[in-house]
């Protein structure tokens, strides 16, 4: 059976839907995210709709299923892509996704994710496992970095 | 029993073909798929604008699905329309299924027998220029919608 593939990033996971989505693999996908959640403990979900050229009452009722139930798993979930002819058709169709953020890139939707997960960690007593958040997994600086490179034998 | 603005004889002056109709089976999942796709390729050469393909490929993806789950599988004709003025996508979905029992309640926002949204209908309704609907027990469930170019 074809899957969308989900990937890791820090404590996100992504999921760009690049296929004309078939009702079972949207299905399979909300169960996938749903395992994927609780093994990995993210607390963020990206979706990228980009490649979507429509988006009806089936596709959006996954995004909001998913949305509702990244919640109930302690993660926040975030559309970003969507087309502007797609979201002038939803509001047309009637379809208002409730709960499902969204974002115009995948750059404002790291963002967002980053700037809620952060929120939430405030609120911890324990932060030290800020080093997963999104906001910090951007370039390996300092000596680190140079590390890695020093032994090519000339 | 029908709900439309077009009547029975299709609203007559509205349209002339402009080209072959392609019929295609409504049977399984993916062809809802194709049927997206037959009807982006038609919304495109009947130059209707970006906005409005979307619109006609969403409101055919709810009415394959609605074929395919309650009307147990069935098929759809896609044509270029032209009524001398202007060309058109039009889209006639046809089962043999059950029908639907109460066609106002069926086109209520939010309506569902099953576990959708119960958007597909009433949305798609909204989302095309034509809508024509026609239900029996006897024959099944026939929708007709039209969609224009600007
Ligand atoms: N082709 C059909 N044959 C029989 N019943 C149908 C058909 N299409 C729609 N219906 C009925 O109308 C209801 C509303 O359809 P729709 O607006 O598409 O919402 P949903 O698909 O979410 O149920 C369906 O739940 C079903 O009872
Ligand atoms: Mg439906």
């Amino acid at each position: 059976m074809e899957r969308i593939p989900v990937l890791k990033l820090g404590n996100l996971l992504l999921v760009s839907i690049q296929v004309d989505l078939e009702d079972r693999l949207a299905l399979n996908l909300q169960d996938d995210l749903a395992e994927r959640i609780v093994a990995t403990g993210a607390r963020g979900v990206l979706i990228d709709i980009s490649a979507l050229d429509i988006v009806d009452s089936f596709v959006g009722r996954m995004l909001s299923t998913i949305a509702a139930m990244s919640k109930l798993l302690d993660a926040e979930t975030v559309v970003v892509g969507m087309r502007p002819a797609v979201a002038i058709t939803l509001v047309e169709l009637g379809l208002d996704m409730p709960g499902v953020r969204t974002a115009l890139t995948l750059e404002h939707g790291l963002a967002l994710l980053g700037a809620e997960v952060r929120v939430r960690r405030s609120d911890d007593t324990d932060s030290a496992d800020r080093a997963d958040l999104p906001g910090s997994i951007e370039e390996p600086t300092g000596p680190s970095g140079t590390a890695v490179a020093g032994t090519v034998v000339g | 029993m029908t709900i439309g603005g077009l009547g029975p004889q299709g609203g007559g002056a509205a349209s002339s073909s402009a080209g072959s109709p392609q019929r295609h089976a409504i049977v399984v999942e993916s062809d809802v798929v194709r049927v997206r796709q037959v009807v982006r390729s038609a919304a495109v050469a009947a130059r209707l604008s970006l906005v409005d393909q979307t619109k006609m490929v969403t409101a055919a993806s709810e009415l394959a699905r609605n074929t395919l789950v309650y009307g147990g599988g069935g098929a759809v004709t896609i044509d270029i329309v032209d009524n001398g003025r202007r060309r058109g996508v039009r889209a006639v979905f046809t089962d043999s299924g059950p029908g639907i029992a109460d066609l106002d309640l069926a086109l209520t926002d939010g309506w569902t027998s099953g576990s959708g949204l119960g958007l597909g209908l009433s949305g798609s309704r909204r989302l095309v220029d034509e809508f024509e609907l026609e239900s029996s027990p006897e024959t099944g469930t026939t929708v007709r919608v039209v969609k224009w170019s600007r």
